[in-house]
C-alpha cells in the first residue's frame, strides 16, 4: 500500500508537467489546426532559462537562493522569456505561411524544432548541466513510509494553480472569449471584428509560457537538464493532448495525469523498458478506437 | 655509417602508412554527449602521454601526431570515426574509448583493418574478446564485481542488496550479472533487480519499487551522468541506505549540485586514487594540473598509461606496421604505468588492483585496495 500511495504521487508530481506542455499543444492546435512541434522545445528553453536566471540571482545575492520569493521570480522569468520565443517563433515562422498548406507549416515547426534543440547544444554546450536548487526538498508527508518531498508538491501545486489561471483566462475574459471564438470559427471571428493576429500572438505567449513553467518544474524535479531533454517530454505531451481531445483545454490537463500515472506505474510495476512504449502504444489505440480522445467533440467535416 | 642506415632504413619501414617523419596514432573519444568528462578526461591523458614521448626525441626518431574525432559518445558514430581514422587518416594504431558500448562499436573495425586497438577503461570482457588486435589496459568486470561483492559483504556488512542497472549499456549490464553471480555465490541475497535507460530523468518508480523490498544497500552500475539525479531521487523517495557502484562513477561531475549531499557516504571501485602518496601517481598529477588546471581522474590516467604501452610495443617492435606492434603489444610485461604494473595476459586484458574510493562532502577519499 505504502509502494502505492508513493507510485500514485510519483505519478501526479510527473504527469502535471506533462499537462502543462499538453496545454500548449492543445491551445495551438485549438487556434490555428496544427501541432506545433518545437513547443517540446521551448520547454527545453524555459529549463535553461532557469539554469541562467539561477546563476545570475546566486550570483547577485552571492551564493544562496533558496527564498520563495527568488523561485518565483525565477519562475516568472522563464515564463516571460519563452512566451517571447513563442511570439517571436509565430510572427517570424509561422504567420508567413499561414496560407500555406498544413503539412507546410507541419515540416516547418519540425524545422524549428531541429533548429532549437542543435543551436542549444553549440550555445549552452552538449553535456547535460545540473539545475540550480531553486528551493530546498523538504520531506513533507510521511504516509505509512511513504515520503512526499516538497518539491514534487511545489510542483503538483504550481501546475494546479497555472491550469487554473487559465481556465479563468479562457472563459473569463475578453481576449479569452476572442480564443474561443477563433477556435469555433475564424472567418466568422474575423468578420465579428475579432483581431486575428492578435489572438494567435496570445495563444503562442501563453501556452509557450506555461511550457516555461514546465521547463522549471522539470528541473526542480529532476535537476539535470540538457538541449535534447524536449524531445521526448514533448512528444509524451503531444499524447496526452490527443489523449485528452486535441484543442481541448480540460483535456490535455486530464491526458497528462493520466500519462504520468501509467508510465510511473508501468515502470514500477512491469518494466521500465515499457516505459516510452506505453504513450506511444496509447497513441496507436487512441487514434485507432477514440481518435477525439476522452473529452473531445467529434468535428464534422463538410466537404 | 651503419647506425645511419639502420635509421634511415627504419624510417622507411614506418612510412608505408602516413606521413614521413610522423606516426599517426587516432583517437575516438566522447568530447561531448551526456559522459563527456570520460572523453575529456582520456584525451587530456593521452595527450600529455605525446607530448612527453615527442619531447624526449619521439618512437625511434619520429615524432607522433595524435588525431581525435569526437563520437558524441555514441556507438553508431564511434563506428564512423574509426573508419575515418583508418581509412582517411591511415592511423597506425587506434586508442579508445571509455565507454564499452563505444569501444564494442570500434574495435571490430580494427580488428577487420588489423589496426591495433587500445582502450583505456572499457571493463566488459567482450571488447577485446572481438579480435586479436585489441588490448586493454584496465582491469575487466569480472574483477571488479568480485572486488565489490568482498566490498559489499566484509565492510559495509550488507547482505539483501537491490540492482538498478541500465539496460541500454553493456558496460552496466554486464557488471550488473557479474556482480550478481558473485554476490549470491557469496552467500548475498538480489532482492530486486530494476532497470533504467541512459538519458532517462525519472526513476522514482524503480526506486520506489526498491524501497519496498528494504534492501540494505542498492548497487547502481551505471554511469555518473545518470547516478547523481539516481541518488537525489532516492534520497528524496526517503531511501536512507548507502548506494555503491563501479568505475563508470568516476567524474567530478558525479557530485555536482544536489548529487553532493545525496551521495554522502557512498562507495565505487575504480582504478586509481589520486589520494595515493605513489610518487608516480603524485607526478602525473602534478603534470596534470600544471597543463590543464583541473584535476586527473582514472579515465585520464588510464589514457596515459594506454598511450604509453603502445609506444613501448612501436619502440620495441622498432615499427610502427600494425602487426608487429599488435605482437609486440601482446608481449607487455610488468611494464611501469601510472596506474601500477601493467602485464597482458593471453585475452589481451591488463592484470591490475582495484581501489574503493568513499565519497565524502563531494571528495572521493580512499577507502581501501583489492588486489587480483
Amino acid at each position: 500500500m505504502t509502494e502505492f500511495i508513493q507510485q500514485v504521487f510519483n505519478g501526479l508530481s510527473l504527469g502535471s508537467i506533462y499537462a502543462l506542455i499538453a496545454l500548449g499543444y492543445t491551445m495551438i492546435y485549438g487556434i490555428l489546426r496544427f501541432i506545433n512541434f518545437a513547443h517540446g522545445d521551448v520547454f527545453m528553453i524555459g529549463a535553461f532559462s532557469g539554469y541562467y536566471l539561477g546563476i545570475v540571482f546566486a550570483f547577485s545575492t552571492g551564493g544562496g537562493f533558496t527564498s520563495l520569493a527568488m523561485a518565483i521570480a525565477i519562475l516568472l522569468g522563464a515564463m516571460l522569456i519563452c512566451s517571447l520565443l513563442g511570439f517571436t517563433i509565430e510572427k517570424l515562422v509561422y504567420k508567413p505561411l499561414r496560407k500555406s498548406p498544413k503539412l507546410t507549416i507541419l515540416i516547418t515547426a519540425i524545422g524549428v524544432s531541429l533548429f532549437l534543440e542543435y543551436g542549444g547544444q553549440l550555445v549552452f554546450g552538449a553535456d547535460p548541466k545540473s539545475f540550480p536548487t531553486l528551493l530546498e526538498n523538504k520531506p513533507v508527508v510521511n504516509l505509512a513510509g511513504a515520503v512526499i518531498g516538497s518539491n514534487p508538491l511545489v510542483v503538483l501545486i504550481t501546475a494546479g494553480i497555472l491550469m487554473t489561471v487559465l481556465r479563468l483566462i479562457v472563459m473569463k475574459t475578453k481576449i479569452g472569449t476572442a480564443m474561443r471564438a477563433v477556435s469555433y470559427n475564424p472567418t466568422a471571428a474575423s468578420l465579428m471584428g475579432i483581431n486575428i493576429n492578435a489572438v494567435i500572438s496570445f495563444t503562442f505567449i501563453i501556452g509557450s509560457s506555461l511550457a516555461g513553467a514546465a521547463g522549471i518544474l522539470y528541473g526542480l524535479n529532476y535537476p539535470s537538464i540538457d538541449p535534447l531533454m524536449g524531445i521526448l517530454p514533448g512528444l509524451k505531451a503531444f499524447v496526452a493532448a490527443v489523449l485528452g481531445g486535441i484543442g481541448n483545454i480540460p483535456g490535455a490537463a486530464i491526458g497528462g495525469m493520466i500519462i504520468g500515472l501509467l508510465e510511473t506505474f508501468v515502470t514500477g510495476y512491469i518494466s521500465p523498458t515499457y516505459r516510452d512504449a506505453i504513450a506511444f502504444g496509447i497513441l496507436i489505440l487512441i487514434l485507432l478506437f477514440k481518435p477525439t480522445g476522452i473529452l473531445g467533440k467529434k468535428e464534422i467535416e463538410k466537404v | 655509417m651503419l647506425a645511419l642506415t639502420a635509421v634511415i632504413f627504419l624510417s622507411f619501414t614506418g612510412c608505408n602508412k602516413g606521413g614521413g617523419n610522423e606516426i599517426l596514432i587516432g583517437e575516438f573519444a566522447s568530447l561531448t554527449g551526456p559522459n563527456a568528462t570520460f572523453g575529456i578526461s582520456s584525451t587530456n591523458g593521452l595527450k600529455l602521454a605525446v607530448e612527453e614521448m615527442n619531447n624526449n626525441g619521439g618512437i625511434n626518431g619520429k615524432q607522433i601526431k595524435l588525431i581525435t574525432y569526437d563520437n558524441q559518445g555514441k556507438p553508431s558514430e564511434s563506428q564512423t570515426v574509426v573508419q575515418r581514422l583508418i581509412k582517411n587518416d591511415n592511423v597506425v594504431a587506434v586508442i579508445g574509448e571509455v565507454a564499452s558500448s563505444n569501444s564494442k562499436a570500434g574495435a571490430p573495425i580494427c580488428q577487420q583493418n588489423k589496426i591495433p586497438m587500445v582502450t583505456p577503461a572499457s571493463t566488459n570482457p567482450e571488447v577485446t574478446a572481438i579480435g586479436d588486435y585489441i588490448f586493454r589496459v584496465c582491469f575487466i568486470d569480472p574483477f571488479q564485481a568480485t572486488v565489490l561483492t568482498k566490498f559489499a559483504i566484509n565492510s559495509l556488512k550488507v547482505k539483501r542488496v537491490a540492482v538498478l542497472k541500465d539496460v541500454k549499456n553493456a558496460y552496466s549490464t554486464g557488471l550488473a550479472d557479474f556482480f550478481e553471480k558473485e554476490f549470491k555465490a557469496a552467500g548475498g541475497e538480489i532482492i530486486e533487480v530494476q532497470s533504467y535507460s541512459a538519458g532517462d530523468k525519472d526513476f522514482k518508480a524503480q526506486l520506489t519499487a526498491i524501497k519496498s523490498k528494504n534492501p540494505e544497500a542498492i548497487f547502481i552500475p551505471g554511469y555518473y551522468t545518470d547516478v547523481g539525479l539516481i541518488a537525489i531521487q532516492a534520497r528524496e523517495i526517503g531511501i536512507t541506505v548507502p548506494l555503491f557502484g563501479g568505475d563508470g562513477w568516476e567524474s567530478e561531475k558525479l557530485t555536482e549540485g544536489k548529487a553532493k549531499d545525496a551521495l554522502e557516504g557512498c562507495y565505487f571501485s575504480t582504478h586509481v586514487s589520486t589520494e595515493n602518496p605513489d610518487p608516480a601517481i603524485q607526478n602525473f598529477i602534478k603534470k596534470y594540473k600544471e597543463k590543464y588546471n583541473a584535476m586527473p581522474d582514472a579515465m585520464s590516467f588510464l589514457a596515459y598509461d594506454a598511450g604509453l604501452i603502445l609506444f613501448d610495443a612501436m619502440k620495441r617492435a622498432g615499427s610502427t606496421e600494425p602487426e608487429k606492434v599488435k605482437n609486440e603489444l601482446a608481449k607487455t610485461k610488468d611494464f611501469m604505468g601510472v596506474t601500477g604494473k601493467i602485464s597482458i595476459n593471453e585475452q589481451r586484458n591488463a592484470v591490475k588492483p582495484a581501489v574503493i574510493l568513499e565519497i565524502k562532502g563531494g571528495q572521493f577519499k580512499y577507502k581501501e585496495t583489492v588486489q587480483p
